[in-house]
């Protein structure tokens, strides 16, 4: 059953990955839906599930020890799960694109870097080779870098701008969804800033959509539309920008935006969140979150919060914002 | 700064054949590996043009000048035929180095693809293969050579195939484990994002990544190979007369040693300076190579 306009809609995911030391429960009955020319922040600490809901987009997961328990993605309304892996190899690059996170070992080291942008238009477009390596030129252009450099090799470019490669690889055949998997991580903020406004102009340029994964809450501000928190596979709050930062609701994110160190006052400590995050092969009986939370109630750690529309456009996964008596 | 425009815009113009021109740097800095590479150059050109320099044909017997001691007319005396050995082991160039590179492309080429593909796929692909392998390897390798050129039979195509088979097993077990090794980096995880099939993943990403301990392997392999093509004609299997191989001139002269030591000497000297000039190659190409592998 395909939704409205919506590009992307994900029912129901649950993947668990089945390893000797115990089944880890990655992702747990996720709910989400990218509009066009949206863009999504998906936030969250290490281990809350968010690189793999990508790699479950992308059908990457590996197959073992990852399983597709359940669940409906949605993708210009076809279900990609019910796809060949033909059709979705297809997909990958011209429909779907992903950046990972760390540039400095996402480049293939022997390969030039016109020809690895040309590699992901050639697959995808009926094209020769020269024709693609201009294509790749243009590209390359595109995110700032001169086009001389395309005969280079990756280890002659600085983290910066082999982050710009493999983004103009993301978006060589202009795919609807751009999926980018903690792209500043591993640059430093000033980097950081120059890339960021660099997909930012390109969002626009291209009309891409684009889920932005990071655990900070800076770059969410700078460049998403909507946002979801994630907390040990399970999507805890989600609502657009604006009221998520205005009026955070659930207590996971109220403490996370809490331990953000404030310029304006004197701190002598920071704010931290107490205890850890649950061992995912180990998740705590209801709420995942209840023994770290300072509003725990009774029933939290009894049953699994569902998820609640607290305000129009705004969903949290907390007994607090129930409005009817749940058992 | 149109200084440094046209520095760069220079530089750009030299940059597709860096690599190569600096592993060649390297390569120049060990004297040794330079004076192999220089004996294997020559090698090849007295293999490419044994017609012009041989003063005589390998098979033109002379049956009224047998065993010759070295003159001036015959460089490394003659045979029992009469047949000049100077010329036979001129010819004798072409059978081993044929015999060497053949024999390691064809082991390369299987050995390579059984690896990558045992490597990549893992699980029963990958059991079913190197156990294959493991039983290719518990026979000695000259053994199986000889087993196999004893199936076949003689010639000098049916030594290449069976120096060629005996020496997979050795180059499966390297790319196996160099593509385990590079397999799970996140560059091919980034490929088959792009859409790459499995097939483009190995070929185009994974194997340029493990070229460096293949070559190494091929250039010391290609020693071996002559050498048990050299053994093979020596026991009888392998080059027939009056074709001249270095391993069978061996064979042939040993009898004649004490009195006619010139009959084993000189092709043997050629073996030993052919393997040497391998060796030393190879562990020059392992020197140059390295630092590349550091970066």
């Amino acid at each position: 059953m395909s939704e409205n306009n919506n590009l992307l809609e994900i029912r129901n995911l649950t993947i668990h990955y089945i390893t000797d030391g115990g089944t880890v429960y990655a992702v747990d009955d996720l709910d989400l839906s990218i509009g066009y020319g949206e863009t999504l922040g998906f936030v969250g600490e290490t281990g809350a599930g968010k690189t793999t809901t990508a790699l479950g987009i992308m059908g990457l997961i590996p197959n073992p020890p990852g399983k597709l328990v359940s669940g409906e993605i949605y993708f210009e309304g076809e279900d990609l799960l019910k796809k060949s892996k033909k059709e979705i190899r297809g997909t990958r690059g011209s429909e779907i694109a992903m950046i990972f996170q760390d540039p400095m070992t996402s480049l293939n080291p022997v390969v030039t870097v016109g020809e690895q942008i040309a590699e992901m238009i050639k697959i995808h477009e009926n094209v020769t080779k020269q024709e693609s390596l201009k294509k790749a030129e243009q590209m390359l252009e595109t995110v700032g870098i001169r086009k001389e450099r395309s005969k280079d090799y990756p280890h002659q470019f600085s983290g910066g701008m082999k982050q710009r490669v493999v983004i103009a690889i993301a978006l060589a055949c202009n795919p609807s969804l751009l999926i980018a998997d903690e792209p500043t991580t591993a640059l430093d903020v000033t980097i950081q800033a120059q890339v960021l406004e660099l997909m930012k102009k390109l969002k626009e340029k291209y009309k891409t959509s684009m889920i932005m994964i990071t655990h900070d809450l800076g770059v969410v501000a700078e460049i998403c539309d909507k946002v979801a928190i994630m907390y040990a596979g399970n999507a805890i709050e989600y609502a657009d920008k604006d009221s998520l930062y205005l009026k955070p609701m659930h207590p996971y994110t109220v403490a996370l935006f809490n331990s953000i160190p404030d310029l304006e006052i004197d701190q002598d400590e920071l704010c931290v969140i107490k205890g850890l995050t649950p061992d995912p092969t180990n998740l705590p009986k209801g709420c995942p979150f209840h023994p770290r939370c300072p509003k725990v109630m009774t029933k939290c750690s009894q049953n699994k919060p569902n998820k609640v529309e607290a305000e129009p456009g705004h969903f949290v996964r907390c007994f607090l914002y129930e409005k009817d008596k749940i058992k | 700064m149109d200084l440094i425009k046209s520095v760069l815009n220079n530089n750009s113009k030299k940059k597709k054949s860096n690599q190569l021109l600096e592993t060649w740097k390297r390569l120049k800095k060990s004297k040794l590996a330079l004076v192999g590479f220089v004996i294997l150059i020559i090698l090849f050109l007295v293999a490419i043009f044994a017609n012009v320099i041989a003063p005589y044909g390998y098979a033109e017997q002379n049956l009224k000048a047998t065993f010759q001691f070295p003159s001036a007319k015959h460089i490394f005396g003659t045979d029992e035929f009469g047949r000049d050995i100077f010329s036979r082991v001129i010819f004798g160039s072409r059978i081993s180095l044929e015999v060497g590179f053949i024999a390691v492309t064809i082991a390369v080429i299987i050995g390579g693809l059984l690896g990558a593909v045992a490597g990549y796929y893992g699980g029963k692909i990958d059991n079913f293969i190197m156990r294959s392998m493991d039983v290719l390897l518990a026979i000695p390798q000259i053994l199986l050579a000889i087993s196999i050129v004893a199936a076949l039979g003689p010639g000098i195509i049916n030594l290449m195939i069976a120096v060629g088979i005996s020496s997979i097993p050795g180059y499966a077990r390297i790319v196996r484990a160099s593509v385990l090794s590079v397999k799970y980096q996140e560059f091919v995880e980034a490929a088959r994002a792009v859409g790459s099939s499995n097939s483009r993943i190995i070929f185009k990403h994974i194997l340029p990544n493990v070229m460096a301990p293949i070559i190494v392997q091929a250039t010391l392999g290609v020693a071996l190979a002559i050498l048990t093509a050299a053994g093979l004609s020596f026991i009888g299997l392998g080059i027939q007369p009056p074709t001249p191989e270095w391993g069978s001139m061996l064979s042939s002269g040993r009898g004649y040693i004490r009195d006619y030591w010139y009959m084993t000497m000189f092709p043997g000297l050629a073996i030993v300076i052919t393997i040497f000039a391998l060796n030393v190659v190879g562990d020059g190409i392992r020197d140059a190579l390295d630092p590349r592998l550091k970066n």
